[in-house]
């Protein structure tokens, strides 16, 4: 039998009270950037939605500005890990109470923030991490890409002793303790699996809550099928050292 | 020591050390001797070569990790002056 859960609502009252901030990265997303931070703005109009460009050579930057974000343009390309990053930087320099990450090719239902919002808000999870996999339903990716994540997730909550199911979504929410982590270290290519582990190690808290994705609107993965291996050796190999490095020091 | 003093330096080493070993061939058959080759002494030569060459790239891959850090570091502050530059020019217009 399926339960049916009301949606959990975020206390309105105390949301409207924090400077909240959400990181849009983007690379190359013109196609639907703009969708994408208007959605954003409609959730939610007191929200400083930063988009960060990845040294796109499209018209990411021009639309998304003309959409209503703010945006940092990298002068080249970091990758994810670098572009999430200057979105942390920014959250912390500027004193945001709470930001959360979002995709810029539209797979992160801006709908689902009340959910991912919600253990931040309650101080119950210094980060809060939206699962595909925890009951719900909608987009959950490719069959082979499926079994991959189920791998990382069996180690990744293996080495945090908590179980972790989707270990690869972008799809986050934190408050100032994890704006602070992550602006002070942020792995750098598919660096969602090996910031759960950080996140871990620096003994945040973090909770995952259910959502539902939907699948991308423009563009492709950035993860082919060569790729796929890259990531998976990159990915287990970076997660093992993340263990041993010491913790990041720390900004003032 | 800069990174590129450090792999001159090595290299200079390395190549007094191989050109001692190839004038002094007394002392070259004792060291392969150590290592069991019997054959074709000289090997011992391409030996402390490849070895020097791999503590070259294992050196440089540290160099250019930490630079690369570095310049990742410096694309986020710039990113980030620009936006804050921005944003006050367009107040100081606006006003």
């Amino acid at each position: 039998m399926t339960e049916v859960l009301e949606a959990p609502k975020v206390d309105a009252e105390r949301l409207r009270a924090l400077r909240r901030v959400a990181i849009v990265p983007a690379y190359n997303e013109d196609a639907s950037i703009a969708g994408v931070v208007g959605e954003l703005l409609a959730y939610d109009p007191g929200l400083r939605v930063v988009v960060v460009d990845d040294g796109s050579a499209d018209r990411t930057a021009e639309l998304a500005r003309a959409a209503g974000a703010k945006v940092i343009s990298l002068p080249f390309n970091l990758g994810i890990g670098g572009a999430v990053q200057t979105g942390f930087r920014y959250a912390w320099e500027q004193g945001f109470d709470v930001a959360v990450r979002a995709d810029g090719d539209g797979q992160h239902d801006p709908a689902e923030l009340d959910a991912i919002l919600r253990p931040v808000l309650a101080d119950e999870a210094d980060v809060a991490v939206g699962s595909r996999f925890i009951g719900g339903d909608g987009y959950r990716s490719s069959r082979s890409r499926r079994a991959g994540i189920r791998l990382l997730a069996w180690i990744v909550s293996a080495l945090t002793r908590q179980r972790i199911t989707d270990p690869t979504s972008g799809f986050q929410a934190a408050n100032r303790l994890g704006i602070r982590l992550f602006a002070a270290d942020y792995p750098h290519d598919y660096p969602e699996a090996e910031a759960t582990v950080m996140v871990f190690k620096h003994r945040l808290r973090l909770q995952e809550v259910p959502v539902k994705m939907r699948a991308r609107e423009s563009g492709r993965s950035s993860i082919t099928a060569v790729r796929s291996v890259y990531y998976m050796v990159k990915v287990v190999l970076a997660i093992f050292v993340a263990l041993f490095r010491r913790k990041a020091v720390p900004l003032d | 020591m800069t990174p590129l003093r450090v792999s001159i330096a090595a290299a200079i080493a390395s190549l007094l050390l191989l050109l001692v070993l190839s004038l002094w061939r007394g002392g070259l058959n004792t060291i392969a001797g150590w290592f069991g080759i019997s054959g074709y002494p000289p090997a011992i030569l391409f030996a402390v070569g490849i070895l020097f060459i791999l503590l070259v790239l294992l050196h440089y891959s540290t160099v250019i990790s930490r630079l690369s850090d570095q310049s990742t570091i410096l694309a986020q502050r710039l990113a980030l002056l620009e936006e804050r530059f921005r944003e006050e020019r367009d107040q100081h217009r606006s006003a």
